[in-house]
């Protein structure tokens, strides 16, 4: 019978099947964060359970780490207390722990991959929604919550219902100066914020297979923020390629069964998904949102919809959002003066992304009046951007590199947007408050926060490359 | 043991606005904490309270009129971050149901494991509890977990919602998921040697 990709994976880690359809789905790897792990840690000590499956997890805290001088205590106790807890729990449970100053230390989602720790055809979760990430490499993965994080150590198991299943074909080829971040954004704002939910998306066409490894985390990361339950992409040549000796890669002759058994992971010519999408490459710009959820974006170049677009039961939501970010139906966000940019995030704080961005500003200068903040995803990709010189072309135009973390994509540390002002940002959300009270994010991709960083507004990055 | 649901009677707070993310209903400053309590002391901190910690007259939580254990909110609740954070704010703010049209998935698993029962109706039925309690802030719902029933006990329409036996079973009895995989450990271990 004819499978999709999510079916074969699927299927492949289901333990049992409750009478009502409820499935017992084994988890191969667990990833923990600081922020939605100590809870689950501590209902496992008041139960008096061990780790079940230590080998399968790892322990990393990213978000609330600071970006400078990460060789000196955390200033904030609070911060300070919730990054220790996690060293003490991975301890006492006999977990992998890459805390700060780990050459492994840097956001979750970015170290999985680069690491080898996620692999194709495995099941992944983590106490955040952009677990979605893992899903670029042919795995099953997403987010859970803190109870979910429990049962996982616990038991190396989740109670699941089977989500429907959603492929998105993005067929043709990209026009120049668009990037990954672009094709997603461009999807949830036909998608619109809730448009996925309940289901598990393949993304496939043309312009996916297109894409480099990086490109492809970039575009399923982003796939919780149209609701849904993951993302994620065929293994092919590229997958294999990026894998090939990686640290936790398999070697030898286990690299040659696991490559034989990832060829296999792939949707059959006749599979059926419950929902079918199809988006043209030709159709996609350079975007930017400028509303409060990832929904509400744009081409660069158009003006933000109308009240009366909107369905009725949705005006009062829209124009709490425009008020929000002090812009007015029908004007161009194009133009408009920003304050701040940040390159980073799981979703683009990747060597591809920080290539893109030192691409558009070699030769220029930062806006004297522009705060940027370049926050490489893991001390990894901080490597390597020195191993290429990209630290000394970001530096001659102005920019500083800081350390890795997930920085001002939620502000939990001390990289937080001042109320009022305007981010150009490389990160996933632009939910009010999200980089810090009452400031206002508007979404891009490298490209155009690169675009924004030179000239202090926004700027259609293609009349400068 | 949760908290278990059977039938409840009460009024409500009304929130009709749309998208309400994870992010407004928890902001990220407050999951620092390492236990589940006092989470919902900051339920919609942003919205409830202005920059120097005062009440914001105009937030419905603010607003004695309404009041109750049924928050009744615009389409696609809960999106965004998988924090569980949400959830223990609103069960820890004392809410037992929220009642949407729509919820984003993680948020929705998040309640039901901690005694909160995510009610989907049709927008015609939620848009109708926003009118009645315009019109009367007193008005009162009636959920009944076991019929899988909400009632509008201004207007008297009864609607029937979904929810898996499983889940179900799970909430009126106060069970949650890790009781269940706990008794089922035999399972993994006969899955996990079978696979190699």
């Amino acid at each position: 019978m004819s499978k999709t990709l999510f079916e074969k994976i699927w299927e492949k880690h289901v333990v049992d099947t409750l009478a009502d359809g409820t499935i017992q789905l084994y988890i191969d790897r667990l990833y923990c964060h600081e922020v939605t792990s100590p809870q689950a840690f501590a209902g496992l000590r008041e139960r008096g359970l061990k780790a079940f499956r230590p080998q399968q997890i790892t322990c990393i805290p990213d978000h609330n780490i600071p970006t400078l001088n990460q060789d000196q205590p955390i200033q904030d106790p609070v911060s300070k207390n919730q990054v220790d807890t996690l060293e003490k729990n991975a301890k006492d449970f006999g977990l992998a722990y890459y805390g700060l100053q780990h050459p492994k230390n840097g956001i979750i989602h970015v170290v999985g991959p680069e690491t080898g720790l996620t692999q194709p055809g495995m099941t992944i979760v983590c106490g955040d929604s952009h677990t979605s990430t893992h899903g670029a490499m042919g795995a099953i993965a997403f987010g859970i919550g803190t109870s979910e994080v429990e049962m996982t150590l616990a038991t190396q198991c989740i109670m699941q219902h089977k989500p429907k299943t959603m492929r998105i074909t993005v067929d043709g080829r990209l026009k120049p100066g668009v990037t990954a971040k672009d094709i997603a954004l461009y999807i949830i704002s036909q998608m619109t914020t809730g448009g996925a939910t309940g289901c598990f998306v393949e993304y496939a066409g043309e312009s996916i297979r297109n894409t480099t490894m990086e490109d492809r985390l970039t575009i399923c990361n982003l796939s919780i923020e149209m609701g849904a339950r993951g993302g994620m992409i065929a293994p092919d040549q590229v997958t294999f390629d990026y894998l090939k000796d990686r640290e936790f890669a398999p070697r030898g002759e286990a690299w040659d069964q696991a490559l034989a058994y990832w060829r296999t992971l792939y949707t059959d010519a006749d599979a059926v998904f419950d929902k079918e999408i199809v988006f043209h490459a030709e159709d996609i710009e350079p975007m930017v949102t400028y509303g409060t959820n990832p929904g509400m974006g744009m081409g660069i170049r158009e003006n933000i919809p109308s009240l009366e677009s909107v369905d009725e039961a949705g005006r009062i939501s829209y124009e709490k959002s425009l008020e929000y970010m002090g812009f007015k139906a029908g004007e161009p966000v194009l133009g408009k003066t920003i304050d701040y940019v940040f390159l980073g995030s799981c979703t683009n704080g990747h060597i591809e992304d920080f290539r893109a961005f030192a691409s558009l500003v070699k030769g220029k200068k930062k806006a004297a009046h522009v705060v940027a903040w370049l926050v490489p995803g893991s001390w990894l990709v901080k490597k390597q951007i020195r191993a290429e010189g990209l630290d000394q072309v970001l530096a001659d135009a102005g920019f500083e590199l800081r350390q890795p973390g997930c920085s001002a994509c939620l502000a939990m540390n001390e990289d937080k947007v001042p109320a009022g002002k305007y981010a150009v940002s490389t990160s996933n959300r632009n939910f009010e408050g999200r980089q810090g009270p009452g400031a206002r994010t508007i979404l891009a991709g490298p490209l155009v926060a690169a675009a924004a960083a030179v000239t202090g507004k926004i700027t259609d990055p293609r009349e400068l490359i | 043991m949760k908290e278990k649901i059977n039938i409840i009677t009460s009024t409500c707070v009304p929130l009709p606005l749309e998208n309400v993310d994870t992010d407004q209903i928890i902001p990220a400053r407050f999951l620092k904490a390492t236990t589940r309590e006092g989470f919902g002391d900051n339920l919609f901190r942003d919205w409830r309270y202005d920059k120097k910690g005062n009440p914001n007259p105009d937030f419905v939580l603010n607003q004695d009129t309404y009041k109750g254990q049924i928050l009744v909110a615009g389409k696609n609740f809960g999106s965004g971050s998988s924090r569980e954070h949400a959830a223990w704010a609103i069960a820890g703010y004392g809410f037992r149901i929220v009642v949407s049209s729509f919820f984003a998935d993680i948020f929705k698993n998040n309640s039901m494991n901690n005694g909160v029962l995510p009610l989907v109706v049709t927008p015609e039925f939620l848009s109708g509890i926003f009118a009645s309690v315009e019109a009367d802030p007193a008005t009162t719902l009636t959920v009944d977990l076991p019929n899988q029933t909400i009632t509008n006990n201004a207007t008297g329409t009864t609607e029937s919602f979904e929810i898996n036996p499983y889940k179900k079973d799970c909430l009126v009895n106060g069970l949650d998921d890790i009781d269940y995989l706990l008794a089922n450990k035999d399972k993994i271990e006969k899955y996990e040697l079978e696979r190699r």
